[in-house]
């Protein structure tokens, strides 16, 4: 009774998700310590089963779903349409279709027009993983690009691929100079030569300049994810100690240094108008990371629902983030999981920062990263599932899963992640990532020990104001606005 | 005025206190009440006022190549570097200020001068809007149990009560002033808060003269006149808002705490918030984790949980809570209410001053976030009010008694505080404030454990006029222009009605109310971007300044604009540093990360849609 099995599967990978004890909220059965051991034992063996077509979504068939919807909402092809509307520098690529050139990449990537698939392909020699450069983020305003890739694999005797400096050297033009933000340190970079790797050095790639932008990942990353809720969970810790524990998690420095970093790929590009590498070593973790959340800060169109769905979809599933290894076990993990780690829970928090510093600029709310955070380590949906695309076409995942998509975007699910306050924003928003600015996602990890009906209340009465002002006119909705466009003392009044 | 021995330098820089490359060049006033500084840039002449009452401390440092470094920290937690070359007019500067900021008789002050332009009646109106014999009232009192006593009618017994002081009917004057002489500055217990629902009540007093084992019977009879005054209940607690060790060490002073032995059917309860010294270290340390230059998350957090400060909130915010269990009740906050607290502001023993008001503002702030619905009052309410409380422009915060302030004819020669908010009152409502919801209906129960980590760093008011630090939209200021604009909507479709109802009757074509629609929904189109403020990247990297950029900085250009709106808004001069009402100037905000101030000069920041989105 494979389905039932599953089913269990899924509770106890829940269970073992952090603070999901306490909740209750998930309407299964909650394991008890004291279960007997025989059965503590299958559910365990069943909780980390490996074979991911064993899991939950293969088996979870709600009945106002159709299997197939969802999968296909935001095809690379029509992210391409957008770019080849305005420039033909750039085409896209099937060269990768039976992932031979990169394993971790999608079938479909964006690259340079002048390159062919040959040199292409040698490029990929050069790189971990095979992750050749390709086009992340086309930045409209002045045609600079975000592009990302893994490390050049130098070695010690500083090897270099002509294939690559022609693929790098074509994103420029004559006299252009642009950015490599490498997420490592420059002493991690030099001793990544010593394995097989390294960093792109000035003399072969002469236009670029690169900057070193140390992001945590891995292990550490971990720890601090593990340390912060443990500190959160500890009702013993008093007022004069929480500081320093919270602190000495250094979550906080994690996401103050991924914003920051990912503010500075967007400065490059808007302000200084310069194109932009961001690579680390492997290019699957903090490089999705900056590259996914300067899209945030630069287009307005990452700020919506179904935008930001797009975002996620291409820049982490499709991009290659090992959901799979890395969203395994969340904090409560006594298995020391040697692959896991929080890379996309601190992106939500980044992207939670910046809905509370511009709380009219998201179209989502917070109710929406909560649940993509609960997906991402559990979920009915098949989304989520796999490292790649490449495993997720083997696994059929497409064809036997339920996408997350179609069900978030069903109008009455999908309005329950809507911001009330949402208005289109144009702009860039630039962040303060002053330690003073940066707080603890509360919602997040305090959501099972904070009661939230006053919060939830004031959310309540934000809805009923702004819905209220809709009842009356629903035409004019939004002429206060403009009203205080026009009229500058008011308009001040909404900047102080 | 005497005091000044060099009203006005030249060349004088401000300095940003993000980017040190931003300092504006300009020229220093020093006047009977402002320090003034005009920027030359000829565009903008922009100026900032602070009020000599607003200063906390100035501090001369050591002159450098570029001239003589002044530091100007205020009370509103402002700080102000200038550079001015000379160093005689350094030092004169620095000399006059020292003095006007430290002002010796109350005349000085700035409330004594400040004209708001308003008659004796609108004056005296003023005063009244806050009056405490109706707040009793509101209570329930004078009634059964308490009862107004005219004991104190010439400030005979304690010259730091008001004349009116609220005590149990069975408590005779004999026994009020028996106990008045057994306690600290002769406060003896008096009704400060009334529950008409259940009898409770709150009493506050100094400590007794206990020392090691005195005691005295008329105290003894007030705390028992005080426990009967609540029939329902058959103890008294008394709370030493002291920790326990310090309230032992004052017995060798003579004075000290009550014994339970002594005292029938009392609760003797110690809460532990520090003294006014601790606190103002901690307030002190807080500060300058405030002004360090941009740290690090580490130094943050370290340097906060130093500073103490949250710690001693949350005491307070604890003691609070124990008091009452019953704390605040609705009207007990609402406007104007209950903000009588007394603040020196004259040159004194600077060991007397301390952050107790700064605390209870922000209590009030922490309990605001934790109930988002519960106050009628805004964050800008308390800033304000924190801020008038050291401008020293209106009288309600001066003296340290009633007696002082009747002597001082503080009604008659100078303006209330109140009567200026009430004005403004629009700009300080909670838009998700209802008189009938649930949040307002009676007690709020803060958080207490485990969610200790509730309480947060207030940077809107330690780091206030870092304005790049802050949320760059204001969620209450958009709420509150949806409000008025639902609630004009409802007008106008009332009127429209009527009007429709007028027409039909009349058999009339009503092209008048659709071309008043399309009007409508053209402004619409125009909406888009007015609800983001425009905002300009921080230094995120000083790489970026090593590399050569195309054009040239459009910094200035961006923070100009921004300052224009800034001067806009000078229509409120509480918004800004300086506060002075007629003046209507610039003030020291838009120094901040957001307002381009930092921005690298190779920059090239040339956004189109932020100068459109500016220029409109």
């Amino acid at each position: 009774m494979p389905a039932l099995a599953c089913s269990w599967d899924v509770a106890t990978r829940r269970e073992q998700g952090w603070g999901l004890q306490r909740g209750g909220r998930w309407g299964r059965s909650q394991l008890s310590p004291c279960a007997p051991a025989p059965i503590f034992a299958l559910l365990q063996a069943l909780s980390s089963v490996d074979s991911v077509m064993m899991m939950y979504p293969f088996f979870y068939r709600p009945q106002d779903l159709r299997l197939e919807e969802g999968w296909h909402l935001f095809p690379l092809e029509q992210y391409f349409q957008q770019i080849a509307a305005q420039t033909s520098q750039w085409r896209l690529s099937d060269l990768n279709r039976d992932f031979t050139t990169c394993p971790t990449y999608p079938a479909d990537v964006i690259v340079p027009a002048a390159v062919s698939d040959d040199t292409l392909r040698r490029a990929a020699r050069f790189r971990q993983g095979g992750r050749f450069p390709v086009l992340s983020y086309y930045h409209p305003r002045n045609g600079t690009v975000l592009l990302r890739s893994s490390q050049p694999l130098t070695g010690p005797n500083r090897k270099r691929c002509p294939e690559d400096e022609v693929l790098l050297g074509t994103v420029l033009d004559e006299g252009e100079r642009g950015f490599i933000i490498d997420t490592r340190s420059a002493q991690a970079a030099k001793q990544a030569r010593m394995t097989g790797g390294g960093t792109e050095p000035k003399s072969s790639y002469p236009q670029w300049k690169r900057l070193h932008r140390p992001l945590e990942r891995g292990r550490p990353l971990q720890e601090s994810f593990i340390k912060l809720v443990e500190a959160c969970n500890d009702a013993s810790l008093s007022m004069d100690r929480w500081l320093s524990r919270l602190e000495s998690c250094r979550w906080l420095s994690h996401v103050k240094a991924a914003l920051s970093t990912a503010c500075l790929a967007a400065q490059c590009l808007d302000r200084e108008e310069a194109s932009v590498l961001v690579h680390g070593a492997e290019g699957t973790d903090t490089t999705l990371l900056v590259t996914a959340l300067a899209q945030v800060i630069l287009d307005p169109g990452c700020r919506t629902v179904v935008g930001f769905q797009g975002l996620l979809e291409r820049e982490w599933i499709e991009a290659g983030h090992p959901f799979h290894l890395r969203c395994a076990r969340s904090a409560y993990s006594h298995a020391r999981l040697k692959q896991e780690a929080p890379l996309f829970l601190l992106f939500l928090d980044c992207v939670w920062q910046l809905s509370r510093q511009f709380p009219f600029s998201l179209e989502f709310g917070e109710s929406l990263l909560l649940t993509l955070f609960d997906n991402a380590y559990a979920s009915d949906y098949g989304t989520f599932l796999c490292n790649n695309e490449k495993e997720r076409c083997l696994c059929k995942v497409k064809e036997n899963t339920h996408s997350l998509w179609a069900w978030l975007n069903q109008p009455e699910e999908k309005k329950k992640y809507l911001n009330p306050l949402y208005s289109h924003n144009p702009l860039v928003i630039w962040p303060s990532v002053e330690p003073q600015s940066i707080q603890l996602w509360q919602g997040l990890f305090f959501r099972w020990i904070r009661p939230s009906q006053y919060l939830d209340e004031a959310r309540a009465e934000m809805q009923r104001l702004v819905e209220g002002n809709e009842a009356p006119a629903k035409e004019s909705a939004g002429s206060r606005l403009s009203r205080s466009l026009s009229d500058p003392a008011a308009r001040t009044e909404n900047e102080r | 005025m005497e005091h000044i021995r060099m009203p006005k330098v030249e060349n004088v820089r401000l300095l940003d206190r993000v980017s040190s490359r931003k300092a504006a060049l300009g020229t220093l006033y020093l006047t009977a009440t402002h320090v003034i500084f005009v920027e030359n840039a000829s565009e903008t002449r922009k100026e900032t006022w602070v009020l000599h009452s607003q200063i906390s401390s100035i501090e001369k440092q050591a002159t450098t190549a570029t001239g003589c470094p002044l530091l100007i920290r205020c009370k509103n937690f402002q700080v102000i570097q200038l550079i001015i070359p000379q160093e005689r007019d350094c030092h004169d500067v620095y000399i006059s200020l020292i003095r006007l900021a430290r002002p010796v008789r109350y005349e000085e002050l700035y409330c004594f001068s400040f004209n708001p332009k308003l008659d004796k009646e609108e004056r005296e109106q003023g005063w009244k809007l806050v009056d405490l014999n109706e707040e009793y009232n509101r209570m329930g009192i004078p009634n059964d149990y308490w009862q107004i006593s005219d004991v104190n009618r010439d400030y005979g017994v304690c010259d730091s009560y008001p004349t009116e002081v609220y005590v149990p009917k069975s408590a005779t004057a004999h026994i009020i002033v028996g106990s008045s002489k057994f306690r600290s500055r002769r406060r003896f217990p008096a009704l400060s808060y009334y529950c008409k629902d259940n009898n409770a009540s709150i009493c506050r007093s100094s400590q007794p003269l206990s020392g090691f084992s005195a005691r005295c019977l008329e105290d003894e009879q007030m705390l028992q006149a005080i426990r009967k005054a609540n029939p329902g209940s058959d103890f008294l607690y008394v709370v030493d808002t002291r920790p326990k060790l310090n309230a032992m060490a004052n017995r060798a002073a003579g004075k000290g705490y009550e014994n339970e032995d002594n005292y029938s059917n009392i609760k003797f309860q110690f809460i532990g918030i520090e003294n006014i010294h601790v606190m103002r270290n901690s307030l002190q340390k807080m500060l300058e984790v405030c002004e360090l230059k941009s740290p690090s998350m580490s130094d943050f957090l370290w340097g906060l949980e130093n500073s103490g400060w949250l710690k001693h909130i949350k005491a307070i915010m604890d003691a609070g809570i124990f008091i009452a269990k019953v704390l605040i009740e609705k009207d007990w906050i609402s406007f104007g209410h209950k903000f009588n607290h007394r603040y020196g502001n004259l040159d004194g023993d600077p060991k007397e001053i301390s952050p107790v008001i700064d605390q209870f503002i922000e209590c009030v702030w922490q309990l605001m976030e934790q109930f988002p619905c519960a106050f009628e009052f805004n964050e800008r309410f308390l800033i304000h009010i924190q801020h008038h409380i050291y401008s020293c422009q209106f009288g309600n915060f001066l003296c340290n008694s009633q007696k002082e302030r009747r002597e001082l004819k503080i009604q008659e020669r100078t303006y209330s505080l109140w009567a200026h908010l009430w004005k403004n009152r629009a700009d300080y409502l909670n838009p998700l404030y209802r008189s009938n919801h649930s949040q307002t209906q009676g007690t709020l129960y803060p958080q207490m454990a485990p969610c200790n980590f509730l309480y947060k760093f207030w940077s809107g008011m330690y780091n206030r006029f870092e304005k790049g630090l802050h949320p760059r939209q204001s969620v209450t200021d958009y709420l509150m222009a949806v409000k008025e604009e639902t609630q004009q909507l409802e007008e106008e479709l009332e009127v429209l009605g009527e009007r429709l109802a007028n027409l039909q009757k009349m058999q009339l074509n009503d092209n008048k109310i659709q071309s008043k629609q399309q009007d409508r929904s053209k402004q619409l189109g125009l909406s888009a971007s007015t609800n983001s403020l425009a905002n300009t990247p921080q230094e995120y990297s000083s790489d970026l300044k090593s590399f050569p950029s195309r054009s040239p900085s459009q910094g200035d250009e961006d923070s100009a604009l921004i300052l224009t709106q800034d001067n806009l808004k000078s229509s409120d001069p509480d918004l800004s540093a300086n506060s002075d009402q007629e003046s209507g100037v610039e003030d020291l905000s838009c120094r901040s990360p957001s307002g381009g101030g930092c921005l690298p000069s190779e920059d090239s920041g040339k956004d189109s849609d932020e100068a459109v989105c500016l220029a409109v």
